[in-house]
């Protein structure tokens, strides 16, 4: 009996060879993806083990971590409610998470490298808790958001969905970011997973999309504010301010049937008008005609180096990641054959056929006419204070994006803008002592859709210095949008100078 | 632990010709070596505290004394009545039942509220329930080296074993649910507070039925066969009432709903059939059939249903546990997580998560535990109980009589399998059945069951590492006299 008696012992080796080749794939092999795994309660037990850091925006806490009771310690808040939501995003316990919450979680969290020394002090210390997340000091201004919010939820054009970003033209800072609907992030960082699922499926299932961001992430035609580009192409092609460009009640481009008309008759019936006048009075006609002239290269390239086209944008920190920007588009402005498409490029030439824009672009546009074609980076994040708030880990340091215009052009086109505001269609953006310039647009959507209510535009001040760029889209408002458009982002502006943010 | 001095016999003598270096009892080599097991045990306890409570109070050494009490009496008891017997055995057993206390009342701390942490009584919670159940275990355990003298006694009552054995599976079956039935499994007697699960001991009084019953049958089935199929079959009357026997269990455990211990109580049958009659046809045969078996399950499962729904749901959970992660995965994902949480070196004694684990304190024991010793620490822990089990086969090498081969050889592979069976279950290796970790899991009928085992594999290794007896009659000998004959059995014919 002792022969199988010592089989059965090599049986037995083998069966625990079995268990220990297993534990080694589960423990080494597979560890990291176990132990990172969604379904790993470990983990975010771990994260809410110390105190997250605060987002702040001009020195009041927006995003904040509460003590609790619970098994997760630390409850995240956000005290604004709406008003910050699409900067902010939100941090929930189970479910994925946005905008700057997503972007400096590490820091937030306390992970960063950076913030390596802070940690190994923590270590030191014998007693006490761990001193958490670092603190991220928003580019936002409070008055300016607040405004923001307020004028675009109360707008008076009846619009339900719509965006509106302020940024400083000299600096790239992200003054005001606001998207309609907005939502409350509180209810997604609850703790109760199947609460906060079910505070997101409604949010997602709204037909409004309350969770998307409209002022960075949705491209819209962006009717006659595309003029402003146009324009600039035509400054740079022996076209001036002065020059007369044709015009017209009507216009029937070359390949097509259709005719481009202007929004009410009384708009440049004359068979010339000044560029002057035809931005000033967004003569839809004139730029069509201009356009063609043009070529579509020419149209293309200039409104690519606005900064259409460009795919990896984000708005954060600098240098880094933050929350991703939609590419705006011209698209090809061509027949399927690779010719021309002239009826295209008429309407392309007034912001319609295939152009889309994202509202930070229309904002953008206006930022680097009010300085002198200098387009600044925008950026949301001013400053990174350690969890003791004495260490300063990063401060903006403004860099340009790119020069679109000369400062020539640029000056142009302000005058122009400045015409729009003060003698045409934006005259609902003025602001008592300040120099105001922009550009309305009003966007067919398509047959059945009402009309998108655009405005870019900026605000002077005494000495000419640019100190707050806009962009307001009021999506599906019909008449008067662009009107309204102008008005809320007057408000903004007027908001944005009265405390500038960026701190 | 496996500093363990050079074996009695080298691996290439049988324990037919003992040597001379048998006559070493090595009882001092044991009581080092638990001492070595409870400092072991202590250790674990103190870096539990300093974890969980962030300080090492004046406790931490409670489990590790109360254990060393209890063991050390066991040691004075095999002093006396089981001299030889192996000294490799209680250490490793009493390491892994130290280390069932320590972490069950690691679990105690996690639940008790900060403030009471502190008072936690001896004998209070799951850890200080399982600290009385091993006394109990322990004394249990002495009780049978000094009531079986010589472990062929035990063959006079194999089958009333037999028949107890087959009682014992089938009372919970039997009994109304509110009396047997706990977490949706009819293994228990209930009464009251009290339960207590007969299917640990009948494994036992099972074997032995089977150790016997083959013993006396081996020649005519190794040799009254029928060939089929180029194998060798016994005669169905001389095999019929191993394989009754083993058809009710097996039957009964599957209306239960109890895969794991009918998995166990197979591979019992199979292996002492094995050992018993030297053909590996035998393994071969069971192989198939448990493989044949499970497979017609499984399809049976996923279109009948019935008995088989439950095994077909556990070999989908097995096959893709992420699959349903949140609902019928829940409990293996999460002892996949623990466990590569866990990683190479461990979260630590106490620094782990246990609360998220389902059935921590039971079948995945092992699981918690892994998240906190890591790979290495379980590795270490499966050496040992390799130890045991390895140990017990060499009691059944060493020891003269087949009927001790037999049994000893059974006892030790039913402990190998079921730790295979539970910890295979819990790491994803075969699909999950409900099986208690021997000496680890909470639980007074597993633990007393297994020290009953341990028991019996100290009283075998204690006849087979005895000095050979020259002549007849013997002082050395409990009782003195000659060898008895195991009961009704043939001698052992010694094979070419």
């Amino acid at each position: 009996m002792n022969a199988p008696l010592r089989r059965v012992g090599v049986v037995v080796m083998v069966l625990f060879s079995l268990l220990f080749l297993n534990l080694n794939w589960i423990q080494a092999y597979k560890a990291d993806e176990y132990r990172t795994s969604d379904y790993n309660g470990r983990v975010q037990v771990a994260e809410y083990e110390s105190k997250r850091g605060n987002i702040e925006a001009g020195g009041t806490p927006v995003a904040t971590s509460k003590e609790t009771a619970g098994r997760l310690k630390y409850l995240r808040t956000y005290p604004a409610g709406p008003k910050y939501a699409h900067v902010l995003g939100y941090k929930p316990v189970n479910l994925g998470d946005t905008g700057i919450e997503r972007a400096e979680n590490d820091f937030l969290a306390g992970t960063s490298d950076t913030l390596f020394a802070d940690r190994f002090r923590d270590m030191l210390r014998v007693t006490g808790e761990p001193s958490g997340g670092g603190n991220v000091l928003l580019s936002i201004s409070k008055q300016a958001q607040d405004t923001a919010y307020k004028q675009l939820a109360d707008n008076r054009a009846g619009a339900t969905r719509g965006a509106a970003i302020a940024i400083d033209p000299r600096t790239g800072a992200v003054q005001a970011l606001v998207s309609m609907p907005s939502f409350d992030p509180n209810p997604l960082a609850d703790h109760d997973t199947g609460k906060a699922s079910a505070a997101y499926n409604k949010l997602e299932g709204d037909p409004d999309g309350p969770l998307r961001n409209r002022a960075l992430g949705e491209t819209l035609p962006p009717g006659s504010t595309f003029k402003i580009v146009v324009a600039a192409a035509a400054l740079e092609n022996g076209v001036g301010k002065q020059t007369m460009i044709p015009a017209g009640s009507s216009y029937t481009p070359p390949t097509s049937g259709t005719p481009i008309r202007n929004a009410v008759p009384s708009i440049c019936p004359e068979d010339e008008v000044t560029l002057n006048n035809a931005v000033t009075e967004s003569c839809n006609t004139g730029f069509a005609k201009l356009g063609v002239e043009l070529g579509a290269d020419k149209i293309k390239e200039k409104a690519r180096q606005f900064g259409f086209e460009q795919e990896d944008l984000t708005v954060g920190q600098l240098d880094e990641a933050g929350l991703p920007v939609a590419a705006s588009r011209t698209g090809d402005i061509q027949n399927p054959d690779g010719s021309a498409n002239l009826a295209g490029l008429a309407q392309s030439s007034i912001g319609q056929f295939d152009v889309r824009m994202t509202p930070l672009q229309g904002a953008l546009i206006a930022a680097a006419v009010a300085n002198n074609g200098t387009q600044m980076r925008p950026y949301l994040v001013q400053q990174l204070l350690g969890p003791d708030r004495t260490t300063n880990y990063y401060t903006a340091d403004p860099k340009q994006l790119r020069q679109p215009v000369s400062s020539q052009v640029a000056n142009d086109l302000r005058d122009m803008m400045v015409n729009v505001v003060t003698e045409g269609t934006g005259k609902n953006a003025r602001i008592n002592g300040y120099t105001v310039g922009g550009k309305t647009g009003t966007a067919q959507a398509g047959e059945n859709t009402k009309d998108h209510g655009w405005f870019i535009g900026f605000a002077l001040d005494k000495d000419g210095k640019p100190v707050s760029a806009v962009c307001v889209l009021l999506e599906s408002v019909g008449d008067g949008g662009s009107a309204e458009a102008a008005r809320i982002a007057g408000q903004i502006m007027r908001a944005a100078i009265q405390d500038p943010g960026g701190r | 632990m496996t500093a363990q001095a050079t074996p009695a016999v080298s691996p290439g003598t049988t324990g037919e010709q003992p040597g001379v270096r048998l006559a070493r009892s090595r009882r001092n080599a044991e009581l080092s070596l638990l001492a070595l097991a409870m400092v072991m045990v202590a250790a674990y306890g103190a870096t539990i505290e300093a974890n969980v409570l962030d300080e090492v109070t004046g406790d931490f050494w409670v489990p590790a004394a109360a254990l060393s009490v209890v063991f050390l009496g066991l040691h004075v008891v095999i002093r006396y009545l089981a001299p030889f017997a192996d000294p490799a055995l209680l250490p490793a057993v009493a390491l892994l039942n130290g280390i069932g206390v320590g972490y069950l009342r690691r679990l105690d701390l996690d639940d008790a509220p900060a403030a009471e942490r502190a008072d936690l009584a001896t004998f209070a919670g799951t850890g200080g329930r399982q600290l009385a159940w091993t006394l109990a275990a322990v004394v249990l355990a002495a009780g049978l080296l000094a009531l079986m003298r010589d472990h062929r006694s035990v063959s006079r009552y194999a089958y009333t074993l037999g028949l107890a054995g087959i009682v014992l599976v089938m009372i919970p079956a039997v009994l109304p649910n509110r009396f047997s039935e706990i977490n949706g499994a009819k293994l228990w007697i209930r009464v009251g507070s009290f339960s207590i699960q007969p299917g640990e001991f009948a494994k036992l009084a099972l074997l032995v039925f089977f150790a016997y019953y083959l013993v006396r049958k081996r020649e005519v089935l190794s040799l009254a066969s029928r060939r089929f199929l180029g194998i060798d079959f016994p005669r169905g009357r001389d095999l019929g009432p191993v394989v009754v026997v083993w058809l009710i269990s097996l039957m009964v455990l599957v209306f239960e709903k109890d895969l794991g211990t009918s998995l166990l109580y197979f591979g019992m049958f199979v292996v002492t059939l094995y050992i018993a009659t030297e053909r590996v046809s035998w393994l071969l045969i069971g192989l198939v059939l448990f493989f044949g078996g499970a497979y017609l399950a499984y399809l049976l499962g996923s279109t009948v249903g019935g008995p088989f729904a439950n095994f077909y749901l556990r070999a989908e959970i097995w096959l893709d546990p992420f699959a349903d992660p949140l609902n019928d995965g829940y409990q293996l994902v999460q002892g996949l997580l623990a466990l590569g949480t866990g990683g190479l070196f461990g979260a630590g004694p106490g620094g782990g998560s246990p609360s998220v684990l389902p059935e921590v304190q039971n079948d995945f024991i092992f699981a918690g535990i892994g998240e906190e010793i890591g790979l290495f620490g379980l590795s270490a822990l499966l050496v040992v109980y390799l130890l045991i089990v390895q140990r017990g086969l060499r009691a059944a090498l060493t020891v003269r009589d087949s009927f001790g081969k037999l049994l000893a050889g059974g006892l030790a592979f039913t402990l190998g399998l079921q730790v295979f069976v539970i910890v295979g279950g819990i790491s994803g290796l075969i699909p999950l059945t409900g099986q208690t970790t021997p000496f680890l899991s909470a639980g007074g009928s597993s633990l007393m069951a297994n020290w009953l085992l341990v028991a019996t594999l100290l009283r075998i290794s204690d006849a087979g590492r005895r000095p050979a007896v020259s002549g007849s009659g013997s002082a050395n000998r409990p009782g003195g006299g000659p060898p008895e004959q195991l009961h009704g059995a043939p001698t052992e014919v010694i094979r070419p």
